[in-house]
């Protein structure tokens, strides 16, 4: 029986010290001396403290915190970083509760607007590097009623079909230019034996329903053009106006076409993650899926032009016009103390950008980061699509639309729309009558 | 009507009664027919939790895309999600350290409510004193007060008059639970209390024993199973939560598995497989203390709800 208890208590020992001396391990390499000239430009605040509150979590919050090292060392700042994927929820609650965090980093630009009265407007420091550093576009989505709060953090392209360049090759396809041509491609490999071209899936637990609200952003952008685009995602035409039940059709033709997609309604219970991942065993030929989508494929997919796997941009009728569709986080901060507002310059600026892209994949539209810094060649290529001048860039309409409608009916009636067959009018009619008055 | 005046006159049919209804119950509950109809039952609440502990041992891209029964067909086995879980030098991993913040949020936040409403059931039962069962029916009353409401205000005292930082925040995670659990502890541990035959603290109370022994040599002892049966509810629904956490400790010092477990999957999602090895690894502290209290578990169910 003491034996027995022995060894009980030498397994729990073992158990108890194995962690302990890996995470000893993992805190080890500390100090050093990095090249301090970059961050010369944020002064020194020796033994300050800033907290940092986003929704970037597990690897990617390892690069994020692998990239600040060389800033806190010679800053002296030290950047306590807290990633939850409860963000839109938690940020309320901590703000309400007097718990707020230094800096936030909002994923959608409407939920920080609804915060803009707690928010520390950008200096005017922050606001000359804002200026230099990025595009009118993206400098607006950062402002709320003319006063910039937010600086633009990462961006992705969300108008992109994926496929792969193996069967391409196999079969002598060409990556299509128009739509009339993406259509036709989507028939040739139907003929060719693929019995479901298109692969999709929309199903995100409770954001379920927002991979088919940006096929029908997307749609809007190429049926209806960019400035009826703009107008429908500030209101000023009603959601159901005739030009997006027209978008929403041509959504429709594939989305809603058996002959493309198989089972139309499984496509809602279809996780997003796996659902272009039949690609890479030729059982469908295209998924459109934003730039973010690279990091699904299983460890091991090469995902280049002559790899296992890559995308092209989703053309619209006319070659020569290319609306893209995108979205992306912004900084901001609830207080202003000087290393608050250090941190906050160091984010808009070139140095973290560049550091960034090089510790793992990040794709952001800050024009001093250098797209040869990009650790994908998906990623290389939405940073050249967001520099493009004669591409027009939009940000997602369902992110700045009003939370009622851009995080809730939206998805919704989408699913529905998907999953129950709902009738295209009815669907836009019922998203409408959420709209706030 | 007249049965009863016949039971009064003559015990014997009533005691041979009671076993008999029971009897018939028994019979019915073990016969072939129930134990068939159980057994389905397990089996249909089991095979999701099979399947999730098999996934656990398939490679990624398997458990990416196809189902946990095609391991019978075409198996491939791996401990890669768990070492990724438990080991890997990246944030991904180490879930050990994060063991530890639970074990030490759980085990004063399940020591603190039982301690304080024994005391406090004790109190309501056995100590006269004036509005006492109006008090009673008030703490008892807080149950319907959702503890979602009770988030930003409690999150605002802390703030205002301690604001604690780091590991300090435990006190603010044991604070909230404990206040959480208070109403629904005292309620069952009072009715499981004030069941206990007044003639023994009678004569306790006659041979010179105060209210302190009277409830550690007396109470304490004949409550044990309601005592057992409120650990293990309050182990499990601490040891499970994910809210108070996240609102009441933020940072990785005070972060428990729940929290981890749920940026176990990515920003986006993309490591979804290891969910299936971090489920079995939350899964084995609270089956060791479900196995350990278990027979007590049944008993305290029934705490406070039969008249003994």
């Amino acid at each position: 029986m003491s034996n027995m208890r022995k060894r009980w208590l030498l397994a729990a020992v073992a158990a108890v010290s194995v962690p302990l001396a890996l995470s000893a391990c993992g805190k080890a390499d500390k100090g050093g001396s990095a090249d301090c000239a970059p961050y010369a430009d944020f002064g020194k605040h020796e033994d300050t403290q800033v907290t940092m509150y986003s929704t970037v979590r597990d690897a990617e919050a390892d690069q994020l915190t692998a990239t600040f090292k060389d800033f806190e060392e010679c800053t002296g700042i030290e950047i306590k970083y807290e990633g939850n994927g409860d963000f839109e929820a938690q940020i309320g609650i901590r703000v309400d509760g007097g718990n707020a965090p230094d800096i936030a980093v909002f994923p959608q630009p409407g939920l920080m607007a609804k915060f803009a009265g707690k928010l520390k407007p950008a200096s005017e420091k922050l606001k000359s590097i804002v200026t230099a550093n990025y595009s009118k576009d993206w400098q607006n989505y950062g402002t709320v009623n003319g006063t910039l709060y937010g600086t633009s953090f990462d961006a992705n392209v969300k108008s992109f079909v994926w496929y792969s360049p193996k069967l391409f090759k196999e079969k002598g396809y060409a990556v299509p230019k128009t739509w009339a041509e993406l259509i036709t491609l989507t028939d040739k490999i139907k003929a060719d034996g693929i019995a479901t071209p298109w692969c999709a899936g929309i199903e995100s637990g409770e954001a379920t329903g927002w991979p088919a609200t940006d096929w029908l952003e997307d749609m809007v952008l190429r049926t209806a053009g960019p400035e009826t685009y703009d107008k429908w995602v500030k209101h000023e035409i009603p959601f159901d106006d005739p030009a997006i039940a027209t978008a929403l059709d041509r959504v429709g033709s594939i989305l809603r076409n058996q002959d493309y997609v198989g089972k139309v309604s499984a496509i809602a219970t279809t996780s997003f993650q796996a659902a272009g991942l039949p690609i890479l065993e030729n059982k469908c030929g295209l998924h459109r899926q934003a730039s973010f989508y690279a990091a699904q494929w299983p460890q091991g997919t090469k995902v280049a032009e002559d790899g296992d796997v890559f995308a092209f941009y989703l053309p619209g009728d006319d070659a020569a016009k290319k609306p893209i569709l995108g979205a992306g986080q912004f900084v901001t901060a609830f207080t202003d103390r000087p290393e608050v507002e250090a941190v906050r310059q160091y984010l808009a600026s070139g140095v973290f950008f560049n550091e960034r892209m090089k510790k793992g994949p990040f794709t952001t539209a800050n024009k001093q980061a250098d797209p040869n810094n990009a650790t994908d060649p998906v990623i290389k290529l939405s940073m050249q699509l967001l520099r493009d001048d004669t591409a027009t860039f939009r940000f997602d309409g369902s992110d700045l639309m009003p939370a009622e409608v851009g995080s809730a009916k939206f998805w919704k009636e989408m699913t529905a729309w998907i999953a129950e067959g709902k009738d295209t009018k009815a669907t836009l009619a019922a998203i409408e009558a959420a709209w706030p008055k | 009507m007249t049965t009863a005046t016949v039971t009064t006159d003559q015990p014997e049919p009533k005691a041979e009664k009671g076993p008999g209804r029971a009897g018939r119950a028994k019979k019915r509950l073990t016969g072939r027919t129930a134990s068939l109809i159980a057994l389905v039952i397990a089996l249909l609440w089991t095979t999701p939790t099979f399947g999730l502990l098999l996934s656990s041992f398939r490679p990624e891209g398997e458990i990416k895309t196809n189902g946990w029964w095609n391991f019978f067909t075409d198996p491939a086995f791996t401990f890669d999600n768990y070492t990724q879980v438990l080991l890997s030098d990246t944030s991904s991993g180490r879930l050990g350290s994060y063991f530890f913040s639970s074990l030490v949020i759980t085990i004063p936040a399940v020591l603190f409510p039982v301690a304080f409403a024994s005391f406090a059931a004790y109190a309501l039962s056995w100590i006269r004193f004036k509005g006492r069962d109006t008090l009673f029916v008030l703490i008892f009353a807080l149950q319907v007060v959702p503890l979602q409401m009770a988030l930003v205000p409690l999150l605002q005292m802390f703030q205002a008059w301690f604001g604690f930082e780091d590991e300090q925040k435990f006190i603010q995670i044991w604070f909230a639970h404990t206040c959480f659990a208070l109403p629904f502890a005292v309620f069952l541990l009072h009715n499981f209390m004030s069941e206990l035959p007044g003639d023994v603290i009678e004569a306790a109370r006659v041979d010179g024993a105060n209210h302190g022994t009277i409830f550690r040599k007396i109470v304490l002892p004949l409550v044990t199973p309601a005592l057992a049966s409120l650990t293990i509810f309050q182990f499990l629904w601490v040891w499970n939560d994910l809210l108070v956490a996240l609102v009441f400790g933020n940072g990785k010092e005070t972060a428990p598995m729940t929290v981890r477990l749920a940026e176990l999957a990515g920003s986006r999602g993309e490591e979804w497989q290891r969910l299936t090895a971090g489920a079995f690894i939350s899964i084995v502290v609270p089956l060791i203390v479900f196995l350990a209290l278990q027979r007590y578990f049944v008993r305290g169910l029934l705490a406070g709800s039969v008249k003994g």
